[in-house]
């Protein structure tokens, strides 16, 4: 069944809604609006104002409410407008969210989600356009999740309601539109495990969210010259599955990370030193990270298009670890 | 102290006979229990300048009535949540001294198994859902954990403390805006011990009643003698009363003191003198209750000489268990990040 990235988000907390009457779902916009993206389409009239709660722009209040609420036997999705507003939230996730179950010795869990569009879009300048994935995975006790496709997206969200400890899930603007196969019935999509998208012989791209789509438009681009990349997505950032992406960079010796968010002290530097210290006698070429530009986001179309992963960038990495 | 009808109790100077219905038991526990923090307090300051425990230690020495009275007003399965000068409520809540002083030294055998501190004592299976340390963060907490009891339409409350210059922090007002929007039964309660650490409120505070800070959300707020702890007592029930019956927030101001500094590293000298601290101290909430119990016959002297002997053995056990208590093994560091 081909449905939009939109769609599989929303049969996730659908049916996850209906599975478990501890999950209500709480954000700006989300109930009567129906969603500022739409992954909420339906939820209210489904399933009443009690569990799909519009929230004033109040993104710390509404956060911590969720995270005492989970602290208590809820399971909270909290959706974020886009998480560029979840840093002002920034506290209540990071010194609540993620350290509740530590700080009490084990008493307490925070089963929550809090889930919506992260990376840039369309012109949204700097505020608007950032890839927080790094920021988030940098805090012990907080899972991360960026998935790529609407199969994932819906198997790996209905896991993360599911988890017990607090998932950051992040999704993307550019990619609720995208439409893509996704199975009839229940599956789910377990967190922490990566998943080889394309399998080939010449280097691996790894690459997550977004830009697996780009890994693929590089993949069909050189499989022209007749070179053979292997895509791999780790799914989850955090924890990170590493062993099929050191087991792939060892059938291919060569690797290059793609990712949106900036590239210092990232998601991206950190698979690309685990590439290089765990698989260094394998390597016949150092890692090469294409990132974001280190600079916050113009507004202008092509400085923006520039400052982001492209087509060309990813190809060049590529015929780099090649020495093409 | 003889003057304890006037204090006890309602502004209107009602005399305490009325908090006689409260029975012996409830009386004595209350004021053991403000012992048993105060001695607890004092030894903890003392291991602290023996260097047995680390960190940051803000002791509740002077407000033991905000937390006895108010805790007094609830029922077992009602839920708290506070701040970082969280000692007396754990105790008050019924937590086990012996493990608390362990949290303190940072032992293995502490509520948090050494990796909590003093500033986040928690007691799940008493509903004291911890201590925490950053200003104003427990606040949107204590809000959700109410959510939690009105989704499930729980006979519950939840009681949010706080010290007074979290007032100034957004998610204080974030919390009041949501608890009143969606009806919350959730209880404010703001201990108001004068200072922010060594900010006096009225340098941090446009508004320094802070009772009135509700009326911007339509909540209704009340101010209390924080040190009578049937003041408190009185003020937190009616409070409970309405959460529990209308499902609707109150944020109770609880005038209180703290007679030591911030924080043991902080000389308080700097922004307050000895007189103004002596002065508050003649206010004891706990010499009010000695002599409430005295002048109403529910204790004589000797009984409650031997309450605070008993509170003192109580708290030293308390620190030899905590120091026999052994180090969390290396690899505990790795425990309960993830479940």
């Amino acid at each position: 069944m081909e449905i939009t990235f939109r769609e599989a988000l929303n049969q996730a907390i659908v049916e996850e809604m209906e599975r478990d009457d501890s999950v209500f779902i709480v954000g700006e916009e989300v109930a009567h609006y129906q969603g500022a993206y739409k992954v909420t389409q339906g939820l209210l009239q489904k399933f009443g104002p009690q569990r799909v709660i519009d929230a004033p722009i109040s993104e710390s209040g509404f956060t911590g409410l969720s995270v005492g609420a989970a602290m208590v036997g809820l399971r909270p999705i909290v959706e974020v407008m886009t998480f560029n507003f979840s840093l002002v939230a920034f506290d209540q996730i990071i010194n609540n969210a993620a350290k509740m179950r530590h700080m009490s010795g084990g008493q307490l869990k925070v089963p929550m989600v809090i889930r919506g569009p992260n990376g840039p879009a369309h012109q949204l300048a700097a505020t608007h356009s950032q890839a927080l994935e790094s920021m988030y995975a940098h805090v012990p006790g907080l899972k991360v999740v960026v998935p790529g496709t609407p199969k994932d997206g819906k198997g790996l969200l209905k896991s993360a309601i599911r988890d017990d400890n607090p998932v950051i899930f992040m999704e993307s603007e550019i990619m609720y539109g995208l439409k893509g196969d996704v199975p009839e019935g229940e599956y789910t999509i377990p967190l922490g495990k990566a998943d080889v998208k394309k399998q080939g012989k010449d280097a691996t791209v790894v690459a997550y969210g977004k830009t697996v789509n780009l890994a693929f438009s590089a993949a069909d681009l050189l499989a022209k010259e007749n070179i053979d990349l292997e895509i791999v997505d780790p799914m989850t950032i955090k924890p990170l599955d590493e062993e099929p992406i050191l087991k792939s960079v060892r059938k291919t010796n060569r690797c290059v990370v793609v990712s949106e968010a900036w590239p210092f002290a990232s998601v991206a530097s950190e698979i690309g030193y685990r590439v290089s210290s765990k698989a260094f006698d394998y390597l016949d070429a150092p890692v090469e990270l294409v990132t974001a530009e280190d600079v916050p986001m113009p507004y202008n179309k092509n400085l923006e298009h520039n400052a982001l992963p492209t087509l060309e960038k990813v190809v060049a990495a590529v015929k780099k670890v090649l020495y093409l | 102290m003889s003057d304890y009808a006037v204090k006890a109790g309602k502004s209107n100077g009602s005399a305490g006979e009325e908090y006689l219905s409260l029975g012996r038991n409830k009386l004595i526990e209350m004021h053991r229990t403000m012992l048993l923090i105060r001695r607890f307090e004092e030894a903890a300051a003392k291991a602290y300048s023996q260097q047995k425990i680390g960190g940051f230690l803000h002791l509740y020495i002077g407000q033991e009535a905000v937390a006895v009275g108010s805790i007094a007003a609830l029922r077992e399965e009602d839920y708290i949540i506070t701040a970082y000068r969280d000692h007396g409520h754990a105790l008050t809540r019924g937590a086990d001294p012996n493990k608390l002083m362990a949290e303190l030294f940072g032992k293995y055998t502490g509520t948090s198994k050494g990796k909590g501190g003093s500033m986040h004592f928690f007691d799940v299976a008493r509903n004291m859902l911890g201590g925490h340390a950053i200003v104003g963060g427990q606040i949107p907490l204590g809000t959700g954990i109410a959510f939690k009891i009105k989704y499930r339409r729980e006979d519950r409350v939840c009681v949010t403390y706080m010290g007074d210059a979290a007032t100034n922090q957004g998610s204080f007002h974030e919390s009041l805006n949501l608890a009143a929007l969606w009806k919350l039964p959730v209880v404010y309660i703001v201990e108001n011990n004068m200072y922010g650490m060594g900010t006096a409120i009225d340098r941090a505070s446009a508004v320094t009643d802070l009772y009135k800070k509700g009326s911007a959300y339509g909540i209704e707020g009340m101010v209390t003698d924080g040190m009578n702890v049937f003041a408190v007592y009185d003020s937190v029930k009616e409070a409970v009363k309405k959460a529990r019956e209308l499902s609707l927030p109150t944020l109770i101001e609880v005038r209180t003191y703290r007679y030591r500094g911030h924080s043991m590293s902080d000389p308080d000298s700097v922004y307050r003198t000895k007189q103004e601290v002596d002065e508050e101290k003649r206010r004891d909430p706990i010499e009010q209750m000695k002599a409430f119990l005295l002048t109403e016959k529910i204790a004589t002297q000797k009984e409650l000489d031997n309450f605070d002997e008993e509170a003192k053995k109580e708290v030293s056990s308390a620190v030899e268990f905590a120091e026999s208590s052994p180090q969390p093994p290396l690899e505990s560091m790795y425990d309960d990040i993830y479940v």
